[in-house]
């Protein structure tokens, strides 16, 4: 392919494309380094945590800074790992797998990305900028308006950035799965990938505004002397818990929707099967979206709400157990009768499953409110959330990573090393996490510094940090398969699972238009329909004709970065009023840049049949 | 990848191996064995959701291992199609229906539990008990009693008592994980409800809302004693006289240099209701100094000098002038011999 001899090219202008690219397989790239990145980081804190309580009374971290690290640590793996990766995945492949040439809005889609980016720099930055929050991820007021220092205003401003950027990309994917299928691709025809992100979508689009005037309202409580949740000035510091659950709760199904996706994905590519009653789990996906939003105050069940509503919000949060079992078991059907096999992508799917369950069903215990006041705020909930977070999120990145890996990059992950890795993280977290249901009923507290001795919890502590370095270990071992297979000349086919869906119609990796033509979908997984009828290809919807594609931009870069600065600005305008020039330069950065945007005609280009039928850019 | 069951069933047998080792926890802290009522009631919903959930995750594994072993892609099959099944619409209704039955067969207790342990209808003919959640100490006040203290809560066996719950800045949750379950002390309203303890013990106490650095660090104790021996307490707290002159030399200095050293405009001692640091009038009866640290002079002294190495972000530090070691130790003296009552945590079973 000609595109390999176009990528001979300087280091700054690979950089300049990556900068100014809008094309979605390359954001992909993007959202999966930067994501990545973070995920070592949160990573780091989790090591920094689990080592502090290797024995009790440690003091290898002080108080304060534990209670930042722990505050990171969620942070960063909810806002900044895990939902960035599976940006990354939705990026990759949602339009080959809808037959797309295209997402509906790239422009919004680089600034998304960037958003992201620099929001998660500035919440970073905290660390050297005098100290990160440290009010915890759920940062509950007046714990969160009274911290002293700016980490609770790096949390506000940086959550807020890298939240918009979200939003974006939330608005894009509902609207490219609506408008841009290809012929054929009816809603019930679609992946379920596809579907998991079109419900993800939009729970980002419903849930995202709450975190965000929960954010302007906490902003305005530090940075402006307004007293929304301040008992003193007659606000009420529980409706930060209600904002930020409404926001949070949905959060939870904004992660874990897209790696069922991931799993219905691989287990039906490797049990040769179709999905095990498709409708039923188009249903339950739906389903668990909406009720995902009616439970958020579960969370809340020991802060006074009172016996009605809590027996309200228990019986709504039993009621997700139904529709997710029901995909617990449409998977294991799906295996049953198959033609199994386990490689790396595959083991990952099938350690999720026994996992996920203990996970879901801690969940139902958890939501037996009169239980819960036991495990409120412990340890227990602690092993709860990993088990869904870790044994669900992160096991599903994993699978997604070694399963999409060749069509992303062309490439095939070193299948020794992937199922070294499954194995050291897979044991690592069962002994890090199911010995934490019982320290949290035998009296520890979550968010704890240190425990005291002689309270029956060390040696469960020590079990748990043990598990943790093995996790650790799980993932260096996969940054050595990735470093090692990307430095290997190596060729990948386009199809290399024998897969179902469109994105294995085309080169791996494919041309940055998608698909030459549009495909002619004639039934759920065409490829597989194709396939059975004893053809290799896709039948093409159109004549090969000329190619519509968008021109690269900087400006979503630098709109970013415009924002990023008048950040700085509003964090130390509470020190000194001079830096509000600061917030003036940001603006007028990024207002500058949309007006730009606004005025100037951009309409892309046009890739000519000609090229298209040299099989040239 | 033979080993894949058998790797499932060491790790299994290896955490189980684990819990029988390790018991279930410190008997007055751990939730596995109750000794109040709330701790049972929450106690029972677990066995139930348990019992339950056991169920479903041996079904689940029960499926999962046949899967496994039936149909893994056996040596010379590998072009091997399957047959393209769509679903089976009896077998999708039975695993909606069965989970929810089971679902009802929690939620029924749950609701009733619920509704039980926040039952108010007793609270005016029972021990009432203002608690306040402080950054990172617990103050009770048994208003109608007019008995101040902090950190040791002394409660009747046998009898509901009421805690009516508060914080004075942050949210803190106020857990006692043997007698009962926890309950959040906001700053904006009152959270009521109540513990009972069946036998007379020390129960220990955790704040389980993140609240600042110290959050690990505000433990307080709940102490158990006979209803009688309840009433000689509070008769004793009643008779407390805060001016009371202390029989060594040494606490008398101690006693003249609280009063010099402003220690007396935060710590209140006797019945007076204005402290805004912790109420000291039985310090000399409390298991530990501030929660979590040995109760002994040397730890006292050691506290007076330097607040912030032991508890982070407390707010005692640099609110006082500067003691010398020697004025600590008179201090220490002082409070070490206000003990106003025989009933301790000793006489209830300290260990």
């Amino acid at each position: 392919m000609s595109t390999a001899v176009t990528h001979k090219q300087g280091f700054g202008a690979f950089l300049w494309d990556y900068l100014t690219t809008v094309d979605h397989k390359k954001i992909a790239h993007l959202y999966l380094i930067a994501g990545g990145f973070f995920f070592l980081v949160g990573g780091l804190e989790a090591m920094a945590i689990r080592i502090q309580l290797i024995k009790p009374a440690n003091d290898f971290v002080s108080a304060g800074f534990y209670n930042e690290i722990l505050t990171m640590h969620g942070t960063t793996m909810i806002f900044l790992a895990a939902m960035p990766i599976l940006f990354g995945f939705m990026n990759a492949v949602v339009p080959l797998q809808i037959g797309a040439r295209d997402v509906a809005f790239p422009f919004l889609n680089s600034l998304g990305f960037w958003l992201f980016l620099f929001g998660g720099l500035m919440l970073n930055a905290s660390w050297f900028l005098g100290g990160a929050p440290d009010a915890g991820w759920t940062a509950y007021a007046p714990l969160s308006t009274t911290s002293p220092g700016h980490g609770v205003d790096f949390y506000i401003l940086g959550l807020q950035i890298s939240g918009a950027g979200t939003l974006m990309g939330g608005i894009n994917f509902l609207v490219t799965i609506i408008n841009m299928r290809a012929p054929g691709m009816t809603y019930m025809r679609m992946p379920l990938f596809t579907w998991t992100i079109f419900v993800t979508s939009v729970l980002i689009i419903f849930a995202f505004p709450a975190l965000t005037v929960g954010l302007f309202l906490l902003m305005f409580d530090r940075m402006f002397g307004s007293g929304f949740f301040d008992p003193a000035m007659g606000g009420n510091s529980i409706i930060w818990e209600h904002l930020f659950w409404i926001f949070g709760h949905p959060e939870v199904y904004i992660l874990v929707l897209p790696v069922f996706g991931v799993f219905s994905e691989v287990i039906s590519t490797f049990s040769k099967k179709r999905l095990f009653g498709y409708t039923a789990m188009v249903f339950a996906t739906v389903l668990i979206g909406f009720l995902g939003f009616m439970v958020w105050a579960h969370h809340m069940f020991t802060v006074g709400l009172g016996p009605a509503a809590n027996s309200i919000f228990a019986v709504a949060t039993m009621a997700i157990a139904v529709p997710t079992g029901i995909k617990i078991f449409n998977w294991l059907l799906t295996l049953w009768g198959g033609n199994i096999t386990i490689n790396s992508a595959m083991l990952w799917s099938l350690g999720f499953l026994p996992t996920f369950t203990i996970g879901g069903t801690t969940g139902v215990m958890l939501a037996a409110a009169a239980a819960d006041f036991q495990y409120h705020d412990t340890y227990f909930v602690v092993a709860h959330f990993h088990y869904v977070i870790v044994g669900g999120v992160v096991f599903g990145i994993f699978a997604a990573l070694h399963y999409w890996w060749p069509k992303m990059f062309g490439k095939i992950l070193n299948e020794k090393l992937g199922k070294l890795t499954f194995w050291l993280f897979f044991i690592g977290f069962h002994l890090t996490f199911f010995i934490q249901h019982f320290l949290g009923l035998m009296g520890m507290p979550r968010r704890y510094w240190v425990f005291l001795p002689d309270q029956g919890l060390d040696t469960g502590n020590l079990i748990s940090t043990i598990g943790a370095f093995f996790m650790a270990l799980g993932t260096i071992v996969f940054l050595i398969n990735v470093i090692t297979t990307s430095l290997k000349k190596q060729e990948v086919a386009g199809d290399p699972w024998d897969g179902r869906t469109l994105e294995w119609t085309i080169p791996s990796p494919p041309e940055h238009y998608n698909f030459k033509q549009l495909p002619l979908v004639r039934g759920l997984d065409p490829l597989w329909v194709e396939k059975t009828e004893g053809r290799k290809e896709m039948t093409p919807a159109e004549p090969l004709g000329d190619i519509h594609m968008p021109n690269n931009s900087i400006l979503p870069f630098v709109m970013s970065l415009g924002f990023f600065i008048a950040g700085f600005g509003f964090i130390y305008q509470v020190d000194d009023i001079s830096w509000l020039s600061l917030v003036f330069v940001g603006m007028g950065i990024a207002l500058g840049t949309m007006f730009v945007r606004s005025v100037k005609d951009d309409l892309g280009h046009h890739i000519h049949k000609e090229d298209l039928e040299k099989g040239a850019k | 990848m033979k080993g894949w069951m058998g790797k499932f069933r060491a790790l299994f047998l290896f955490s189980s191996l684990l819990l029988v080792l390790s018991g279930c926890g410190k008997e007055n802290l751990t939730a596995f064995v109750p000794e109040g009522y709330g701790a049972e009631v929450s106690l029972n919903l677990i066995i139930i959701s348990l019992v339950v959930m056991v169920f479903v995750i041996l079904v689940v594994m029960i499926v999962y291992t046949m899967v496994l072993v039936k149909f893994r892609q056996k040596k010379g099959k590998e072009d091997f199609i399957p047959k393209q099944t769509e679903g089976n619409k009896a077998l999708e209704i039975i695993w909606t229906v069965i989970p929810i039955i089971l679902l009802i067969i929690i939620a029924v207790p749950t609701v009733r539990a619920t509704f039980d342990l926040a039952d108010e209808s007793k609270a005016d003919e029972s021990l009432n008990i203002n608690v306040t959640g402080n950054q990172y100490w617990w103050h009770f006040s048994y208003n109608d009693q007019d008995i101040q203290t902090s950190q040791d809560l002394y409660i009747p066996t046998d009898t509901r008592v009421y805690l009516n719950l508060k914080s004075s800045d942050v949210i803190h949750s106020f857990w006692v994980p043997s007698i009962s379950g926890k309950m959040d002390a906001n700053p904006e309203n009152e959270n009521t409800m109540y513990i009972e303890a069946y036998e007379e013990g020390v129960y220990y106490g955790k704040c389980a809302e993140l609240c600042g650095p110290s959050h690990s660090l505000m433990d307080f104790k709940v102490i158990a004693v006979s209803p009688e021996e309840f009433e000689q307490w509070k008769k004793d707290m009643k008779s407390v006289d805060p001016e009371a002159q202390p029989e060594t030399a040494s606490a008398q200095e101690g006693q003249k240099l609280f009063q010099e050293n402003s220690c007396i405009g935060c710590h209140a001692i006797g019945s007076s209701p204005a402290a805004v640091g912790p109420n000291l009038t039985n310090f000399g009866d409390r298991t530990k100094v501030a929660g979590v640290l040995e109760h002994d002079k040397e730890t006292i002294v050691n506290w007076l000098l330097n607040p912030d190495e032991l508890k982070p972000g407390n707010k005692m530090a640099g609110n006082y002038p500067e003691l010398t070691e020697e004025e600590a130790g008179k201090i220490a003296d002082y409070l070490l011999q206000l003990q106003p009552s025989e009933i301790t945590p000793e006489s209830a079973g300290n260990e």
